[in-house]
């Protein structure tokens, strides 16, 4: 299944078509997600593409845009002695003075997870306290819903850091200038959400929302079909990923999200904060809430660092390689700032793989 | 963070589902998921959770579309040359 999609042949046939439809002006397309630009950059589909196609990663990368202040209480979680767990990425995200892996190398107890079940088994066989940093976007955000609505250990919490990925679309299309003419919808939020919740934004902007898969023919059709509805002046929320996607969604998933959290404001690392854009415990599960159960000190630290882009990279108003720390004082060895962190953070990939190289 | 990959189903009990998944055997939990799981079905997991149900028809149904659009393509090209 996979290397069809990886298909030499129809993937020329499919820039020969965007060719012909892209308008002769510059097209500034944002995907907003990590994994979009890991396919993009890996693949080189920006240098397969005209120049005047400028396609940018917005706020896609969950790591990225996890405020100080959330880092901060999982930092001070763990040097208090409650046992942390988080996702990988998450270990090496500076906060306002230190990132959990420094505190691991201090003695902390810091555990890294693929699975929040991981979190529920680590609990299930220790007495120590364990917080779960539930970070992510609507993908991500089920799993967490699933362990809470099945009577989780006594001795386990979450701290709730997950956001919402419509909110934050809409939120980089309010930005002056903000030149977006489409978007690729990221293809496992939507496998979650479906393409429904894309159509307000169609109605209040006129911009094409294309759901989009991740693997090159898909990303490819994706812009074909962006392109097709800008020539057309027809924008339109749209399914380019239909064996990811259904237009509804998975609606278990989104029954399990709907019993166990509430949308909340919510700040965003590098934009400020979006109202509803994130989710927070609803009250019968509030006992399971690391900020209720614990006092961990809500104030926010210092977001953006002196010199830092990340707050433009994230909003695709920069490009990694216009930041001037890039590669110099910021790599993935040692990051500044949290566009650098993570394996699906816009400025790691364009370290690893050069942005837009020129074939 | 939001990397979805997909398996075969190899066995199933209760909410849980064995799933080959590039060679390898994992666990899968299956009460993120609306459908019914037999062996021999496509996931896509996320994170030790399966979030969609894939189908092989629905893949190559894909694979038209695109071969479909590029012979609409290569017609209205060949008509533009005459």
């Amino acid at each position: 299944m996979k290397f069809k999609f990886k298909d030499k042949e129809r993937a020329r046939e499919l820039v020969n078509l965007i060719e012909k439809e892209v308008p002769d002006r510059r097209v500034k397309i944002v995907h907003v997600c990590g994994t979009h630009e890991v396919s993009i950059t890996e693949n080189g589909i920006r240098s397969l593409l005209p120049d005047r196609i400028d396609i940018r990663e917005g706020p896609g990368c969950p790591v990225c845009v996890t405020p100080t202040k959330d880092l901060d209480a999982a930092v001070k979680l763990a040097e208090n002695g409650v046992t942390v767990t988080a996702f990988g990425d998450m270990l090496d995200v500076p906060g306002t003075e230190k990132s959990l892996k420094e505190v691991e190398s201090e003695g902390a107890d810091v555990r890294l997870v693929y699975s929040v079940s991981e979190a529920i088994e680590i609990a299930e066989n220790t007495d120590n306290q364990v917080v779960f940093h539930s970070v992510g976007f609507e993908t991500t955000t089920p799993m967490t819903a699933a362990v809470l609505s099945q009577n989780p250990p006594e001795n386990f919490s979450i701290l709730p850091s997950n956001k919402l990925i419509p909110p934050a679309m809409r939120s980089l299309l309010e930005l002056p200038n903000n030149d977006i003419d489409g978007f690729i919808a990221p293809g496992h939020v939507s496998t979650i959400i479906g393409v429904e919740p894309y159509e307000p934004l169609v109605e209040s902007y006129e911009v094409p929302v294309v759901v989009g898969g991740f693997e090159p023919l898909d990303v490819l059709y994706a812009l074909e079909l962006i392109l097709k509805q800008i020539s057309e002046a027809d924008p339109r929320a749209e399914n380019g990923y239909e064996r990811g996607v259904d237009y509804e969604g998975n609606p278990r998933s989104q029954q399990l999200i709907d019993a166990v959290f509430r949308k909340a404001d919510s700040t965003w690392r590098g934009v400020g904060e979006i109202p509803e854009s994130g989710l927070g415990l609803k009250k019968k599960y509030k006992r399971w809430d690391a900020t209720e159960r614990f006092d961990v000190d809500p104030e926010a630290g210092e977001e953006v660092l002196p010199n830092c882009r990340c707050p433009e990279v994230i909003t695709a108003r920069a490009t990694p390689d216009e930041c001037d720390l890039f590669g110099e004082q910021c790599t993935p060895d040692s990051p500044y700032g949290p566009c650098m962190v993570g394996e699906e953070a816009m400025c790691n990939i364009w370290y690893r793989y050069g942005g837009r190289p020129k074939l | 963070m939001c990397l979805a990959i997909p398996g075969e189903v190899l066995s199933t009990e209760e909410n849980l589902a064995t799933v080959d998944v590039g060679g390898v055997e994992q666990e899968v939990r299956l009460d993120t998921l609306t459908e019914n799981v037999d062996p021999g079905d496509y996931l896509l997991v996320h994170t030790g959770f399966a979030i969609q149900k894939l189908s092989q028809e629905e893949a190559n149904e894909t694979l038209e579309i695109f071969d479909e659009l590029i012979e609409t393509n290569k017609e209205l090209e060949e008509e533009g040359e005459v």
